[in-house]
C-alpha cells in the first residue's frame, strides 16, 4: 500500500474538562475524499484546526507525505500544501473577486513581500486568477467586491482560493453549509472537480452528498472515532446507526 | 541608606499604588463590562480634584470637599456615559479613542476656562497634618497613611461589592458573556450607566485625595491615566484582582527605581552621569515591566489571552 | 480609482497654491503653515499605512515622529558645536545625511516596539504602543544632556545642496517633495501584492496565514515602513521649527497625528494631508476667536465620530459618487 498523504496519529485536544479530540487517528490517501461526520460538537472543526495547525495538539502528531508537521503553526502547514475552507466562507471582504484569488495565487508562488509592481500588472497572474474563477463558475464576476458577493458565490471565491494553492491536501469543513438544495448540487460537482487536484478531507453534514462522493467516511462521537470505512461499511454499521445516523436519516 | 527612609519610601509606593487602584478599578471594570477604552477617564480624576478644591474652599471644609469630588465626578461620569459613551459601545476601537481623546480636549479646556491655568492648592485638614510616629523610629505622614488606609477600605468594598452583591453578579456576567445578562433580564443600559458613574466616582476621590499633596491643575489626570493603562495591561484587562496588584506593583517599582537605580549606576558611573542615567532608567521602569510581563503573558497577569 | 486621484490632485494642489499665494502676497507665515501641512501630512500618512491600510491601530507614533526630530536635532547641535558624538565624529547639518540617520533610527525602534507589541492585539496593542511612546518621552524629559525638559535649540536649519534652506518656500519645497514621494510610494505600495496582504490582515488575518503568509511579518514590515515615514516627518519638523522637545514625543501628539488621519478619511490617500489641513486650519482660525479653541475642536471631533464617518476624503469621495 503507497504512502498516505495525510496522516494523523493519536491526536488528543481537551479544553478545560471538555474532550474535544480522544486519540484520533485518521488516514488520507491520494485521489480520495475521505468524510468526515458526526453530530454537532463531535469535534470536527476541531480536529480539521489542529490538523491545519491553527490550534496546538496535546499530544499525537500529524504528517503529510510522510513529513512530521510537528511543531508547524498554520502558515507553515500552508506552505507544506495544507489548503483548508472555513465554516463561514473566509475571504476578504474588502478585496474584488480577483484580488482575492491574486492574493491566493501570489502567496503559492511566494511573491507577496513585493512592494511596488502593481498586483494587477502580471498578465499571466490575472490569466491563472481568471481560470480559477471560471473554475469555480464565477467568470465575469472579477471585479465585483467580495463584500457584495451572495452567499454562495462567497462559498465558490473561497474554494477557488483554496484550489489557487495548488495544495496536497484539501481540508474543507461544511462546503455546503447554508446552501439551497441548487447551491448544494453545483458544490458537489465542483468538488468532484477538486478531488482531481488533491485528496479531500471533508466535513459536511448534507448525508446525501457525503455517501454519494466519499470513498471513506469517518464518524466522530465526542472527539473519538467511533467507525471508519467505505459508505456502505459506514451505512450497516450499528454502533454508528446508534450514535448518530439513527437521529438523522 | 537608612531604614526609616527606606521604610518612607515603601510607603510612598504603597500610597502611590493604592491611588493607581482607584485609578484603574474603573478603567478596567468599564473596559471588562463595556469593552471601551476610555481615554478621558483622566478627566474624571481631575474633575473630582476641582470639585474638592472648589468646595473646600467656598465651604472651609476639607471632608465636605471630598464628598463634592465623589458626587461631582459620579454625575459627570452619568452624564457622559447617557449622552456620549453609549454610543460607542457597538463601535470599533478606534472610533472610542478618537471620542474619548475629544472629550479630555473638552474637560481640560473647559476646566481651564472655569478655573484658569494656575494650579491650586488644597490644604490639608489640621487633623491630618504633620507626621505620626511608627514603629521602628519611622514618622510618617498622617495624611498619606490616611490615603493607605481609605485606599484600602475602599478596595475592599469593592471586592465585597462584586464578590457578594446582585450588582456583583451582573458585573461578573457581563464581563465572562455579554449576551448572557441581557438573557438573565438585566437591564444593561443601567448597569451600563452604574458601572461607569462608579468608576468615575473613585477616580474623582483618588483625585481629590492626591491633589491635597501635590496641586490641583489641568492635564493632572493625564500621567496618571497613562500609568493605570499600564496597570491594567500588566493586570489584564478586565480583571479588578489584577489591578489591584498591578497597581502596587507598578507603584512600588515607579518609586523604588527612583530611590534605588540613581545609586546603582553610583557603582560604575561617575556620580553626575550615574544620577541621570538612573533617574532616565527610573522613569522608564514600569514601561519595561509591562514590556516583560507582556513578552511572556500577552494578556497580562490575570487576563484572558489577548 | 480616477475619482479619488481628483480628489487626491486637487489636494495637493490647494496647499501649493497656499504657499504660493504667501510667496507672493509676501505673507511668510502662510508658507510656515503650508509647509506644517506638508510635514503633520506625511506623518499622518505613515501611520494611515499602519492604522488604515493594515489596522494596527498604534497610539504611539509620536514616538517615531519625536525620535526622528531629536535624530535631527541632535546630529544639528553637535554639527553646531564641533563636538564629536561618536569617534571623533561630530554630527552633521546636511538633511541628506540626517535623513539616513532618522530612517536607520526610527526604523530599528519601530522594529524592536513592533516585534514586542505586534504580538498582542485591539486593545493591549493601542494600550501598549502609548506606553512605548511614553517610556521615550520621560527618557528625554529626565535625561539632560540634550536639554531634557526645555528642549533643544539648532540655531540653523539644515542644508540642502543647492538650495538655501532658512528660505520658506524653499524648504517648503523639500516638504512638499517628501510629501509626494510618500503619498507616490503608499499609493504603490497599497495597489502592489504586498498591498493586498496588508488589506487581508486588516480584515482576515486567519485567511492569510491559511494560505501561507505570516500576518505577523506583513504586520512588522508595515509598521517598520510607516515608523520610518513618520520619522522624516518628525526630522522635518525640527527644521522647520529649529528646535524639538520632548513634546514631540507626548501622547498629545500621537493622538494628533491619529485625529489628522481620523477626520481626513482612513485609508485615503490624501486623507491625512486633507486632515492637517483641516486641524491647522482650525488651529489658526479658532484659535484667534479664542484662548480655548481646543474645547471647540473636542466638540467638533465628538461631533465628526458620532456622525460623519469616513472623513473628509470618504465624504467628499461619497459625494462625488452619489
Amino acid at each position: 500500500m503507497t504512502e498516505p498523504v495525510l496522516e494523523a496519529r493519536a491526536l488528543n485536544k481537551r479544553f478545560g474538562a471538555v474532550v474535544a479530540s480522544d486519540q484520533v487517528s485518521l488516514v488520507l490517501h491520494s485521489g480520495e475524499i475521505h468524510a468526515l461526520i458526526g453530530p454537532n460538537g463531535a469535534g470536527k472543526s476541531t480536529l480539521l484546526k489542529q490538523l491545519a495547525g491553527e490550534t496546538a495538539s496535546d499530544s499525537g502528531e500529524v504528517f503529510l507525505s510522510g513529513q512530521s508537521l510537528q511543531g508547524l503553526d498554520a502558515v507553515h502547514r500552508a506552505k507544506a500544501g495544507i489548503a483548508r475552507s472555513f465554516q463561514i466562507s473566509s475571504i476578504i471582504p474588502a478585496l474584488t473577486c480577483e484580488q482575492n484569488v491574486l492574493l491566493s495565487f501570489e502567496a503559492r508562488e511566494r511573491r507577496i513581500f513585493r512592494f511596488f509592481r502593481p498586483a494587477l500588472g502580471n498578465l499571466s497572474s490575472l490569466e491563472a486568477a481568471s481560470d480559477y474563477l471560471l473554475r469555480v463558475g464565477l467568470a465575469g464576476r472579477e471585479g465585483v467586491i467580495a463584500a457584495e458577493l451572495s452567499h454562495g458565490e462567497r462559498r465558490r471565491l473561497e474554494l477557488a482560493m483554496v484550489l489557487a494553492l495548488k495544495p496536497a491536501v484539501f481540508l474543507l469543513d461544511e462546503p455546503m453549509a447554508g446552501l439551497g438544495p441548487e447551491g448544494t448540487g453545483e458544490i458537489r460537482s465542483l468538488l468532484q472537480d477538486l478531488r482531481k487536484e488533491a485528496p479531500m478531507l471533508l466535513v459536511e453534514h448534507d448525508m446525501d452528498a457525503v455517501f454519494a462522493l466519499a470513498d471513506r467516511i469517518s464518524v466522530l462521537v465526542y472527539g473519538k472515532v467511533i467507525a471508519s470505512g467505505t459508505p456502505n461499511e459506514i451505512k450497516s454499521n450499528s454502533a454508528v446507526q446508534e450514535a448518530y445516523l439513527g437521529d438523522d436519516i | 541608606m537608612s531604614v526609616s527612609l527606606f521604610a518612607e519610601q515603601l510607603l510612598n509606593g504603597l500610597q502611590f499604588g493604592i491611588m493607581l487602584f482607584l485609578m484603574s478599578a474603573g478603567l478596567t471594570l468599564v473596559f471588562g463590562v463595556m469593552g471601551l477604552i476610555n481615554l478621558a477617564h483622566g478627566s474624571f480624576y481631575m474633575v473630582g480634584a476641582f470639585a474638592c478644591a472648589a468646595m473646600a474652599s467656598a465651604l472651609g471644609s476639607f471632608w465636605l470637599g471630598l464628598a463634592a469630588s465623589l458626587a461631582t465626578a459620579a454625575i459627570a461620569g452619568v452624564l457622559v456615559e447617557t449622552i456620549i459613551v453609549r454610543r460607542l459601545y457597538h463601535r470599533d476601537h478606534l472610533d472610542q479613542v478618537l471620542a474619548t481623546f475629544a472629550l479630555i480636549l473638552v474637560f481640560s479646556e473647559g476646566t481651564r476656562w472655569l478655573f484658569g491655568s494656575f494650579p491650586i492648592f488644597l490644604n490639608i485638614p489640621d487633623i491630618l497634618s504633620g507626621t505620626i510616629d511608627l514603629p521602628f523610629g519611622i514618622a510618617y505622614s498622617k495624611y498619606r497613611l490616611f490615603i493607605i488606609a481609605v485606599g484600602i477600605l475602599i478596595a475592599g468594598g469593592l471586592y465585597f461589592l462584586i464578590a457578594k452583591t446582585r450588582l456583583g453578579v451582573q458585573i461578573r456576567a457581563g464581563e465572562a458573556d455579554r449576551e448572557m445578562i441581557s438573557a438573565l433580564g438585566v437591564n444593561i443600559a443601567r448597569l451600563n450607566t452604574i458601572v461607569f458613574g462608579l468608576g468615575a466616582a473613585l477616580a474623582g476621590f483618588a483625585g481629590a485625595m492626591v491633589g491635597a499633596i501635590q496641586s490641583v491643575e489641568v492635564g493632572m489626570g493625564e500621567p496618571i491615566l497613562i500609568l493605570a493603562f499600564v496597570v491594567i495591561v500588566i493586570g489584564g484587562i478586565g480583571s479588578i484582582k489584577g489591578a489591584f496588584l498591578a497597581s502596587i506593583l507598578v507603584g512600588l517599582g515607579d518609586t523604588l527605581g527612583r530611590l534605588f537605580l540613581p545609586g546603582f549606576f553610583g557603582f560604575f558611573l561617575e556620580p553626575s552621569s550615574a544620577t541621570s542615567v538612573g533617574s532616565a532608567l527610573a522613569s522608564m521602569l514600569i514601561y519595561l515591566l509591562m514590556a516583560v510581563v507582556l513578552f511572556f503573558r500577552p494578556g497580562g497577569l490575570f487576563g484572558k489571552a489577548a | 480609482m480616477l475619482r479619488s486621484n481628483l480628489v487626491n490632485i486637487a489636494v495637493i494642489v490647494l496647499l501649493v497654491a497656499y504657499a504660493v499665494s504667501g510667496e507672493m502676497f509676501d505673507a511668510p507665515y502662510n508658507i510656515t503653515l503650508a509647509t506644517k501641512v506638508a510635514i503633520l501630512g506625511m506623518a499622518g500618512a505613515g501611520l494611515n499605512l499602519a492604522l488604515g491600510y493594515c489596522g494596527l491601530i498604534s497610539f504611539g507614533h509620536a514616538a517615531f515622529f519625536g525620535l526622528g526630530g531629536y535624530v535631527a536635532g541632535i546630529l544639528a547641535v553637535h554639527a553646531f558645536n564641533h563636538q564629536p558624538i561618536f569617534l571623533g565624529w561630530s554630527g552633521t547639518n546636511q538633511m541628506i545625511a540626517i535623513w539616513v540617520f532618522a530612517l536607520l533610527a526610527t526604523g530599528l525602534l519601530a522594529l524592536l516596539i513592533g516585534l514586542l507589541s505586534l504580538r498582542t492585539s485591539g486593545v493591549y496593542f493601542i494600550m501598549i504602543t502609548l506606553a512605548f511612546a511614553q517610556m521615550l518621552y520621560y527618557f528625554a524629559i529626565s535625561w539632560p544632556s540634550y536639554g531634557g525638559e526645555d528642549g533643544l535649540s539648532t540655531y540653523l536649519r539644515n542644508g540642502f545642496p543647492g538650495l538655501n534652506t532658512m528660505d520658506g518656500m524653499s524648504f517648503f519645497m523639500v516638504c512638499l517633495a517628501w510629501l509626494v514621494f510618500v503619498l507616490w510610494l503608499s499609493s504603490r505600495i497599497i495597489n502592489s501584492r504586498f498591498g493586498l496582504a496588508m488589506q487581508a490582515v486588516r480584515e482576515n488575518p486567519v485567511r492569510l496565514a491559511g494560505l501561507g503568509v505570516s500576518p505577523f511579518r506583513v504586520k512588522l514590515t508595515v509598521f517598520v515602513l510607516s515608523g520610518m515615514i513618520t520619522g522624516i516627518a518628525g526630522a522635518l519638523y525640527t527644521d522647520l521649527n529649529r528646535f524639538v522637545s520632548p513634546s514631540v514625543l507626548s501622547w498629545h501628539m500621537s493622538g494628533e497625528i491619529m485625529i489628522l488621519v481620523i477626520i481626513g478619511g482612513v485609508a485615503t490617500l490624501s486623507g491625512p494631508v486633507a486632515g492637517a489641513m483641516l486641524f491647522i486650519f482650525l488651529e489658526q482660525w479658532l484659535g484667534g476667536l479664542t484662548e480655548f479653541w481646543q474645547f471647540w475642536l473636542g466638540l467638533m471631533l465628538l461631533l465628526v465620530v458620532l456622525f460623519a464617518r469616513g472623513g473628509i476624503i470618504g465624504t467628499l469621495n461619497r459625494w462625488r459618487a452619489s
